[in-house]
């Protein structure tokens, strides 16, 4: 059986999930832009989405908005980085097919 | 500070679409000719990191917040390239998923935080090493610098594009931009900084991976 080596990655992505447990404790108010936005009088301007998946970081459909707030976030961090690994892989992927392709 | 929809103009709206696409696909060629094994997983956890503590909001004065914005860390760790390559993914699932930054300012969004970001940082992170030496104490001080100034260019980059769209006057809104991104500048580069005092501690060999 092949004995799974831990890496440095693995430890770094637990602590960037363990991170989102903190997110309930985040600063509730506005932004840096939103702040000016409001002070400024453009803040009206600013359209909702057409659309909402998970608006504002909260998984709909939870009353708890602290439960809401950290599945969002585990769903988002967990997410990342299987999309962008997986997209490092492709890049890689096609990078050796090309060297190899050149070397015949 | 990302821009929902409602802020920019039609114009402003194309010609950040059109600056950010083409540097996406520069971005991509130099990943392509670069990314070795190494490379990847450090992509997925700047990304994973990035989004993680970007939901952090941090109370600054004035009963405003302001957040890690990771342009900076990125930039330093990988490299400009890959750097904008991460924040655009990032900032496009906060866009679609989390409706944070809207579709139309997704342009101007990977241009502010991604593009003016990243290239700002690797640009001053390089300069201040150059003068400081490249010892731990040479790279801390010029992530800080780098992380600080990331934020507040980014943020006058936001400002033009408010004034560029008619949305509000120059005059008003870089010194309200600038300001507060000057305060939230400070907890970006603390942030930077710990995080990089972190891996030059643990795992010294990962600060030195090729850039892209």
């Amino acid at each position: 059986m092949k004995k799974i080596r831990i890496k440095w990655w693995h430890i770094a992505l637990i602590l960037c999930l363990a991170l989102v447990f903190f997110s309930p404790l985040a600063s509730s108010s506005p932004d840096g832009l939103e702040k000016v936005a409001e002070d400024k009088g453009f803040i009206e301007e600013a359209h909702e989405a057409p659309f909402q998946v998970i608006a504002d970081y909260m998984f709909p459909g939870i009353e708890n908005e602290a439960v809401a707030t950290i599945l969002a976030g585990l769903i988002g961090t967990a997410g990342i980085f299987v999309i962008t690994y997986g997209a490092a892989r492709l890049i890689r992927f096609g990078k050796n097919k090309k060297a190899t392709a050149a070397e015949r | 500070m990302h821009i929902p929809d409602g802020f920019l103009n039609v114009a402003t709206v194309a010609t950040t679409y059109t600056v950010s696409a083409g540097g996406l696909g520069y971005a991509l060629r130099a990943a392509r000719k670069k990314m070795g094994e190494k490379h990847v997983p450090m992509l997925g956890i700047l990304a994973a990191f990035i989004f993680a503590a970007q939901m952090l909001n941090f109370p600054i004065a004035g009963g405003t917040s302001g957040h890690f914005l990771g342009a900076a860390l990125a930039a330093i760790l990988i490299g400009p390239w890959a750097g904008l390559l991460i924040m655009a993914c990032v900032l496009i699932l906060q866009c679609l998923i989390f409706q944070d930054g809207g579709l139309l300012a997704l342009g101007a969004n990977i241009f502010n935080m991604g593009l003016i970001g990243c290239f700002s940082a690797y640009f001053l992170y390089r300069l201040t090493t150059r003068f400081m030496g490249d010892n731990r104490r040479g790279l801390l001080i010029g992530s800080f610098i780098a992380a600080w100034a990331s934020v507040f260019i980014a943020a006058s980059s936001c400002s033009i594009e408010l004034w560029a769209s008619g949305t509000s006057p120059i005059s008003i809104a870089f010194p309200a931009m600038a300001g507060w991104h000057a305060l939230i500048g400070i907890g970006e580069g603390l942030i930077t900084v710990a995080v990089l005092g972190l891996v030059t501690a643990v795992r010294k060999d990962l600060i030195a991976m090729e850039r892209i």
